[in-house]
C-alpha cells in the first residue's frame, strides 16, 4: 500500500499540488473572515458591561464547536438550498469554516484583552490616552500573541474539517481520500491522509513560530521566565 | 438559566427538523428514511462511540497516569509529543487509514475512533496528575498514606476535573468522527448524511445531520454535568476565589 | 527518644548531603535543625521518617532501629508539618486534621472529636471552621490547621520543615509564640528545620548547626551564642549575637529595685533631697495602691510644690516575661533610658537599665559554669 501510494505520489505530483493549493486557500479565506469576525466581536463583547453578552456569544460559539462537521455541513445545506444560493462546494465549506474558526479567536479576543493589567490601561489614560489609543496602542498589541495561538487553533482544526469538505465538492486534499474509500484505492487513502496529516502538523509548526515572533519583545522575556 | 434556554431550543430545533423531514417522506424520486431506520442509525451510532470511548477511557487513564511515574519520566514526553502530534492529524486521515488498513466497515471505525478518543484522554490524565502540587503528595506521603492511598485518596480526586474534561472533549469528538465513519460504512448518523450527498438531496442529509448535531451537543452537555458533580467541592471554592482575584 | 548515630546521605549522583552525623533528642525535646540553605538539615529531618532513605548508619526512635518499622506505620506515629503545608485542598478542615487518624482507622465520631479538640488547640473555632475548604482560609490559619493536623493522631514526635516559613513575619512571630505555649501544654519531642537564627534561638531547646553536611555544633542557643565553636557558627549567628543572646532571658531575671521611689503625695523638697542623696536623676512615682503612675526628674522638682503637677506618665512600661532584647528596644525608643517592669495589676516589680543590661552580660562572659543554668531556666 505505501510502496503504491509513492508512485502514485511520484507520478501525480501536480495534481497533489493542486489539491493542496485549493485546501490552503479554502482555508485562508475561511480564516480571513473567521478573524475579522472573531476578532470585531471579541473586542465588543470586552466592553464594559458586556459580561452578560460575552457569556451568550461564547456560549452560544462553544456549543457551534460541539456540532459535527459532517452535520454541519448537511444542516448548511439545507439552509443554502433553501435560500437557492449553491449547496455544494466552495459556500457551505468556507461558512462551515469560518463558523468552527469563531470560538477560538473570540474567546482568545476575549479573555486576553479582559486580562491586561487594569494598571497599564491606568498608566495610559493618565498620560492622555483615548479609549481607542488604549484599545490600539496597549490592549491589542498585547492581545495579538493571544489571538494568535486561537488562530493557530483554529486553522490546525479546520485543515482537518476542510479535508472533510472535499466530500461535498469543495475540493482539496480530502479528495484523494473519498476517490481512494470509493474506489477501494488504498494508495490514494494513503496519499491523501500523509498530506493532510503533514500539511496539518507543518502548519501548526509554523503557527507556533509565528505567535513567538509576534509577541511584543518585553513580554517574550517574561513569558520566558515563567517557563 | 439563559444556557438551558439556549440548549433546549437548539435541541428542540433539531429534533424538530429531522422529525419534519422524516414526515416529509418522499422528495422527488426519492424517499425519505422512515423513522425506524433514523432510530437505528442513532442507537448504530452511539454503539460506535461508546465502544470506541470504553475502550479509549480503559487504555487512555492508566497510560496517562503510569506516564506520571518517575520510572517513566524519559518516555513520557515522547508519549505526549505524540499524543499532541497526535491530535494535530485529521480525523478523515485516521478514518482513511484506518479503512485501508483493517478493511471498511464497523471494525475500522472503531478502531480509528478509540486510537483518536485515546490522545486528549492521555494528555489530560498526565496534566491533571502532574499539576498536583507537590506540597500536597509529600504531606501525604509524610503523613503514612502508602503509594496506593497516595494514589487513591489525593492524586486520583485533584486529577478527576481534568481527566472528566478529556473524555468529555474526546467523546463530543467522537461524535462527529463517528459520522465521518459512515463514509467507509460504519453505519450510524454518517451513513444517512453521506446518502443524502451522495443523490444530492439535502433533505435527506439533514435528516441525519440533526439528530448528529443534536446527539453531540445532549452528549457534551450531560459530560459537563457529570464533570460539575466529580469535581470535589473544595476545588470549586479554589477556583471561585481565583476568578475573583 | 530519637537518636542518629553515623549517619550517612549520599545522592546517586554522587553528593554527600549528609556526613557522619550523632545526635540525641531527648524526650519532650525542641530541637532546631539550623543551617545554610543545602546543608542537609531538611534531608537529616527527613530520614528519621525516612521520606529520604539512609545510606549508612543507624536511626533510632524510642531505642527502636526506624528500619525495622514500615514506613507507612512509622509516618503515621511521627507527626509532620511542612513550608508549603500541603493541605489537601479537596478535602475540608476537619477532614484534613483527621487524615491520620483515618488512615488508623479510627471511628468517625472519634475523629471528629479530635478535629474539634486540635481546631481548639490551635486557636480556631470548630464551629467556624470545621466544614470549611482550605482555600478559604488565610495564610496563617492554613498554617494553623497544618501544626493541628501533625498533631492528628497524638504523636510523641514531630518533625516540622520551616513550618512558619511562608508567612508574614507578624502573623509568623504570633503563631511562633502560640506553638511555644501549645508545646508546653503537650511536651512532644520535635525536630524543627529552619534557616532563620532568630527562629531557632526563639524556639529551640537545642540548636544543631549544620555546614554541608557536617554538624558543626549541638548545644543549646545560649552556649551557642556565647561560645560559638569556630569561625563559621560566629559568622553564622553573627556579629550581633549578643543582641541575639538577650532574648534568651526574661525582665524579671535581670531586673532590680528602683533606686527610689516616690510616692504621689510625698512633699517634692524632700523627695529632691532624697535624690540627690542617691545621685539619680529619675524617681519612679507610685500612688496610693503602690502601682506605678510614671516618673519625675529631680530638676524638675525646683519650685513646685506637689508631685502630681510634674510627674510625666511612662511611655512605655514591660512586663516581669519581656525578652530582654525587647526591652532593651523599648528603652531605646523611650526618653529616660530606664524602664519600668510592672506586674499585671500595674504594681512595680522593678526596674531596667541600660547599666543593668550592660552589667549582667559582663558577669555572662566571666562565668562559664552558669552559663547552662540560665538557658535552663529559660525552657
Amino acid at each position: 500500500m505505501w510502496q503504491e501510494a509513492w508512485q502514485y505520489f511520484l507520478k501525480n505530483t501536480d495534481k497533489i499540488l493542486k489539491w493542496t493549493v485549493q485546501h490552503i486557500y479554502i482555508i485562508i479565506v475561511a480564516n480571513v473572515c473567521a478573524v475579522i469576525i472573531g476578532v470585531t466581536v471579541g473586542i465588543f463583547i470586552s466592553g464594559k458591561g458586556r459580561e452578560r453578552i460575552a457569556e451568550m456569544v461564547i456560549y452560544f460559539a462553544s456549543i457551534m464547536m460541539t456540532i459535527p462537521s459532517l452535520a454541519l455541513y448537511g444542516i448548511l445545506m439545507g439552509i443554502l438550498a433553501s435560500l437557492s444560493l449553491p449547496s455544494i462546494g466552495f459556500l457551505p465549506v468556507v461558512i462551515a469554516l469560518t463558523l468552527y474558526g469563531l470560538l477560538p479567536i473570540i474567546r482568545n479576543t476575549y479573555t486576553a484583552i479582559r486580562e491586561v493589567d487594569p494598571d497599564m490601561i491606568e498608566a495610559g489614560r493618565g498620560m492622555g490616552m483615548g479609549e481607542t489609543q488604549i484599545l490600539l496602542k496597549i490592549k491589542l498589541p498585547l492581545a495579538v500573541p493571544v489571538i494568535m495561538a486561537g488562530m493557530r487553533q483554529a486553522i490546525v482544526m479546520n485543515i482537518g474539517i476542510a479535508a472533510i469538505g472535499s466530500y461535498i465538492g469543495a475540493g482539496g486534499l480530502g479528495q484523494p481520500i473519498f476517490r481512494g474509500i470509493a474506489n477501494y484505492r488504498t494508495d490514494l487513502i494513503a496519499v491523501g491522509a500523509v498530506c493532510v496529516s503533514l500539511l496539518a502538523i507543518i502548519v501548526d509548526v509554523v503557527m507556533g513560530r509565528l505567535e513567538w515572533l509576534t509577541t511584543p519583545k518585553g513580554v517574550r522575556i517574561r513569558l520566558r521566565r515563567k517557563s | 438559566m439563559r444556557r438551558y434556554v439556549i440548549l433546549f431550543t437548539l435541541l428542540v430545533l433539531f429534533v424538530g427538523v429531522t422529525i419534519w423531514m422524516t414526515a416529509i417522506q418522499q422528495v422527488g424520486m426519492f424517499k425519505m428514511f422512515p423513522p425506524g431506520k433514523v432510530v437505528r442509525e442513532t442507537i448504530k451510532h452511539l454503539q460506535i462511540v461508546g465502544a470506541a470511548e470504553a475502550i479509549a477511557i480503559g487504555i487512555g487513564v492508566p497510560v496517562g497516569f503510569i506516564a506520571t511515574r518517575r520510572a517513566m519520566r524519559f518516555v513520557s514526553p515522547v508519549l505526549v509529543g505524540i499524543a499532541n502530534v497526535g491530535q494535530t492529524v485529521p480525523t478523515l486521515a485516521f478514518i482513511g487509514i484506518a479503512g485501508a488498513v483493517l478493511g471498511m466497515g464497523y471494525r475500522a471505525a472503531v478502531v480509528a475512533l478509540f486510537i483518536y478518543a485515546m490522545l486528549p484522554i492521555i494528555r489530560n490524565t498526565y496534566a491533571g496528575i502532574n499539576s498536583v502540587d507537590p506540597a500536597v503528595k509529600e504531606a501525604a506521603q509524610g503523613m503514612g498514606m502508602s503509594r496506593a492511598q497516595v494514589t487513591w485518596r489525593v492524586e486520583l480526586p485533584l486529577a478527576r476535573p481534568v481527566i472528566i474534561a478529556g473524555i468529555r472533549t474526546s467523546t463530543v469528538v467522537n461524535v462527529g468522527t463517528a459520522a465521518v465513519a459512515g463514509m467507509i460504512g460504519a453505519g450510524g448518523l454518517g451513513e444517512l448524511i453521506v446518502t443524502g450527498i451522495a443523490v444530492r438531496v439535502t433533505q435527506l442529509t439533514v435528516q441525519g445531520a440533526a439528530p448528529t448535531a443534536a446527539l453531540a451537543i445532549i452528549l457534551d452537555s450531560l459530560l459537563g454535568e457529570v464533570e460539575n458533580v466529580l469535581t470535589p467541592r473544595g476545588l470549586k471554592v479554589m477556583k471561585e476565589k481565583q476568578w475573583q482575584q | 527518644m530519637i537518636r542518629l548515630e553515623n549517619v550517612y546521605k549520599t545522592y546517586p549522583d554522587g553528593t554527600e548531603a549528609v556526613k557522619d552525623l550523632n545526635l540525641e533528642i531527648s524526650k519532650g525535646e525542641f530541637c532546631v535543625f539550623l543551617g545554610p540553605s543545602g546543608c542537609g538539615k531538611t534531608t537529616s529531618m527527613k530520614m528519621i521518617n525516612r521520606l529520604i532513605s539512609l545510606t549508612s548508619g543507624k536511626i533510632y526512635v524510642d531505642d527502636k532501629d526506624i528500619m525495622s518499622f514500615n514506613p507507612n506505620e512509622l509516618r503515621r506515629n511521627i507527626g509532620y508539618a511542612i513550608q508549603n503545608i500541603g493541605l489537601f485542598p479537596h478535602l475540608t478542615v476537619w477532614e484534613n486534621i483527621a487524615t491520620v487518624p483515618m488512615l488508623k482507622k479510627w471511628s468517625k465520631q472519634k475523629q471528629l472529636d479530635r478535629a474539634e479538640e486540635l481546631l481548639e488547640l490551635v486557636g480556631m473555632d470548630p464551629s467556624v471552621f470545621m466544614y470549611r475548604y482550605p482555600s478559604e482560609l488565610s495564610g496563617g490559619q492554613q498554617q494553623r490547621v497544618g501544626v493541628a493536623r501533625s498533631l492528628g493522631a497524638d504523636p510523641d514526635i514531630l518533625l516540622m520543615d520551616e513550618p512558619f516559613g511562608a508567612i508574614d513575619p507578624i502573623t509568623r512571630s504570633k503563631l511562633q509564640d502560640e506553638f511555644l505555649k501549645i508545646q508546653a501544654k503537650i511536651k512532644k519531642t520535635i525536630a524543627f528545620v529552619t534557616h532563620d537564627i532568630e527562629e531557632a534561638i526563639k524556639m529551640g531547646d537545642k540548636i544543631a548547626l549544620m555546614k554541608a553536611g557536617r554538624l558543626v555544633q549541638y548545644d543549646d542557643p545560649a552556649t551557642l551564642l556565647t561560645y560559638p565553636k569556630d569561625e563559621f557558627v560566629r559568622n553564622f549567628v553573627g556579629a550581633d549575637r549578643v543582641l541575639k543572646g538577650l532574648r534568651l532571658y526574661k525582665a524579671k531575671d535581670v531586673m532590680k529595685e528602683p533606686p527610689v521611689t516616690v510616692k504621689i503625695d510625698e512633699d517634692p523638697a524632700r523627695v529632691k533631697k532624697r535624690m540627690e542623696e542617691s545621685n539619680t536623676k529619675w524617681s519612679m512615682v507610685t500612688d496610693e495602691k503602690d502601682r506605678f503612675i510614671g516618673w519625675i526628674a529631680s530638676d524638675d522638682i525646683k519650685g513646685s510644690k506637689s508631685i502630681k503637677e510634674i510627674y510625666k506618665p511612662p511611655t512605655v512600661t514591660a512586663g516581669p516575661d519581656t525578652p530582654l532584647n525587647e526591652a532593651l528596644s523599648m528603652m531605646i525608643n523611650s526618653t529616660i533610658g530606664t524602664l519600668a517592669i510592672l506586674d499585671e495589676d500595674g504594681k512595680m516589680l522593678g526596674v531596667l537599665s541600660f547599666d543593668i543590661i550592660r552589667d549582667m552580660l559582663g558577669q555572662e562572659e566571666s562565668e562559664q559554669q552558669k552559663e547552662t543554668k540560665a538557658s535552663g531556666e529559660k525552657s
